[in-house]
């Protein structure tokens, strides 16, 4: 995984909350290989190009100043809906290191943290004056800092956010989670034979112990 | 309840209060089939393939008279079952009577129980919480790590407990209970916490009901939902295929009875509702949270004084093509949707079958049954000569026009009356606007070519 320490960028602002994963990715590219060249124009789809493939104006990652952004300051319950982890590996195909919102989808934000990418969570009001700073004046970047734990704004102001520890040292070292958790082998093979005596009923019939 | 569940499974403590949970069901389905290629790439193996049990739902075509699925469909389809013949897990496979959507298979073959772990690559999980078990969606990579260490990192939830207190009006059902719910505490009102649904309303339910009730759970924002076990869940598990038996069943049982919330147990966050209170609901939007009884009309987003949600709302009506101050009641619909792991358990389609029974369909029609073995009870009942005679298409299980990912699809600008859980934007189908509802309201509008009030039918 790749690793995630600091990064300064562009940013862009997206402002409805409750943006669902459908929309970030819709259903029919989820059976696509997410190495095929194209995945990244799969991000936002329907809400970024027209029926015949041209782009829609309106949107913002369309306008001058924020086309290619690689951070995303978004509005409440950013990534609600749908488990698909396409909409991570979208957003990071397009070149997204870090998504930023008062508050994120609980499965997106896991699945953040599985591909490099940072969420971060900050007040309602920050979040809403880094998106006013951003319209303001398109193309502005911000920094995310994970090892210092702040975002600082367009403008200079320095925010600072929480992050749990495990998570933070994970993303730091870029470290692959499941052959951390093969380190575990002895507890695992302890809480098995524990669950085997004690809840002998959870391993159900007919399936080998 | 969450708590003792919980502490039950706890492997290991990591740092920064996460901890290592055991993981005692895991549920796949072709949708997920990405993580064992990246297992295998790596040379892992699956480190309980007696723990894992697989379907084939999101892909797969619910109709014998439509092509095949494309081939990247049938490719994932193919790729589960030599996967799961490969590994030794247990796969519910096309062809056979018991394949189904996950969360409606689970419980039904006794997989899904009190008191465990469970998981699958699927936001609607949290389904399998109707019988007291902690259960919760995953993305991808946790697929693959619990394929490979049947366990997950997890930092432990906040708790809600929803009270729904009293007896829902005639005409109220599960569904409308839980729309409402969402509509009061919001689409992201659930945001990192365990709900746990309690009181009078949700104690007369049946399985099929709190199973509506828990599934979307995501849909007000949190991964998981429970309900304490009682009576009603032993009953219904008792004798299922999976299920303990004899001596385990009495053990499990013992333990069972133990996990219902203590007298004094504190929650983070305490919501109520009167069931009296709750209508027949209707979504007019394009979030689950935008629920109102059908005798209400179209919102004002005017009349709202956050800018952020006045601009949702409004992009919304647009998107829905609907105008302020419209009655609900007069909205009409082009397609009519019964099925999804929300509404296609046999109490869902009887209910249906009630409205429809003597009446026509006055629009396209689909009654998607949840699994072979409901589709198999439904026609001993005769609810597919209900279905059939009034014009509706009676199909196989499936996922069907929940996921527009299978070739069950609304058009552009149709509108759908949808007993599934998300009326999100292009959900359907791009461009498809969709009204949730109960079954019931769904045959009621499938019989009108309207959003209409079921109790106004007099069923």
């Amino acid at each position: 995984m790749q690793a995630f320490t600091r990064v300064t960028a562009v940013a862009v602002p997206i402002d409805l909350p409750n943006i669902d994963t459908d929309r970030v990715i819709p259903a029919r590219f989820l059976r696509k290989d997410r190495n095929v060249p194209e995945y990244a124009s799969f991000l936002f789809h329907d809400v970024r190009f027209n029926a015949d493939g041209s782009e829609k104006p309106e949107f913002v990652l369309n306008q001058p100043g924020f086309r290619g952004a690689q951070i995303v300051v978004a509005a409440e319950n950013f990534g609600c809906g749908s488990s698909r982890e396409a909409a991570v590996w979208a957003l990071g195909a397009y070149g997204v290191r870090s998504v930023v919102a008062p508050s994120l989808g609980d499965i997106f934000h896991q699945n953040c943290f599985k591909n490099g990418l940072l969420p971060v969570i900050l007040p309602g009001d920050v979040a809403a004056d880094l998106r006013r700073q951003l319209h303001a004046q398109p193309g502005l970047s911000i920094t995310v800092d994970l090892e210092a734990q702040t975002v600082t704004a367009p403008d200079g102001t320095r925010h600072h956010f929480d992050v749990d520890a495990f998570r933070k040292e994970m993303l730091l070292s870029g470290r692959d989670e499941i052959g951390l958790t093969l380190g575990y082998e002895s507890q695992i093979a302890e809480f098995e034979a524990r669950r085997a005596r004690e809840m002998a009923w959870a391993v159900p019939p007919g399936a080998s112990v | 309840m969450f708590e003792k569940v919980w502490a039950r499974h706890v492997v290991a403590e990591g740092p920064g209060g996460h901890v290592l949970l055991y993981i005692d069901r895991h549920l796949l389905h072709e949708g997920t089939t990405a993580a064992f290629g990246r297992l295998a790439k790596r040379g892992r193996r699956v480190r309980r393939p007696d723990l894992a049990f697989a379907t084939a739902d999101h892909y797969v075509h619910t109709s014998p008279a439509a092509p095949g699925p494309d081939a990247e469909g049938r490719r994932m389809i193919e790729s589960l079952a030599r996967y799961t013949a490969d590994q030794g897990i247990v796969h519910f496979g096309v062809g056979d009577v018991r394949r189904g959507i996950v969360h409606v298979i689970g419980p039904e073959q006794g997989l899904t129980v009190p008191g465990i772990t469970l998981v699958c690559g699927d936001s609607h999980t949290a389904t399998h919480g109707a019988f007291g078990a902690l259960a919760f969606g995953i993305g991808s990579s946790e697929v693959e790590h619990v394929l490979a260490t049947q366990t997950l990192w997890q930092k432990k939830p906040l708790t809600m407990r929803i009270s729904v207190e009293g007896r829902q009006a005639t005409g109220v059902s599960a569904k409308d209970v839980i729309l409402a719910i969402i509509a009061t505490i919001g689409a992201g009102g659930g945001v990192r916490h365990a709900i746990e649904y309690a009181g009078s309303a949700i104690r007369a339910m049946s399985m099929d009901e709190r199973m509506t009730v828990c599934n979307m759970s995501i849909e007000a924002g949190a991964r998981a939902g429970m309900i304490a076990p009682d009576e009603t869940t032993f009953a219904f598990v008792e004798g299922r295929p999976f299920a303990p038996r004899g001596n385990a069943w009495a053990q499990a049982l013992a333990y069972w009875k133990s996990l219902p919330s203590d007298a004094g147990a504190v929650f983070d966050r305490e919501v109520t509702l009167a069931a009296a209170d709750i209508a027949p609901t209707v979504t007019w939007g394009t979030s689950p949270q935008d629920a109102l009884p059908i005798t209400g009309r179209v919102p004002d987003p005017a009349a709202v004084t956050d800018a952020g949600r006045r601009e949702s709302m409004a992009r919304a009506l647009a998107y829905m093509g609907l105008r302020p101050g419209t009655p609900l009641g007069e909205i009409a619909v082009n397609r009519v949707f019964i099925g999804s792991c929300t509404n296609s358990r046999l109490d869902d389609l009887r209910a249906a079958a009630r409205v429809v029974k003597g009446r026509r369909a006055v629009v396209p029609a689909l009654v998607v049954p949840g699994s072979g073995l409901i589709k198999r009870a439904a026609e001993a009942e005769g609810l597919d000569r209900v279905f059939v005679e009034a014009g509706f298409e009676w199909r196989d299980a499936g996922c069907s026009m929940c996921v527009g990912m299978n070739g069950d699809l609304a058009g552009e600008s149709e509108r759908v009356a949808s007993t599934s859980n998300r009326n999100f934007e292009g959900r359907q189908g791009k461009g498809a606007r969709t009204h949730l509802m109960s079954p019931a309201m769904a045959a009621a509008a499938a019989v009108t070519g309207r959003l209409t009030d079921v109790r106004a039918l007099g069923v």
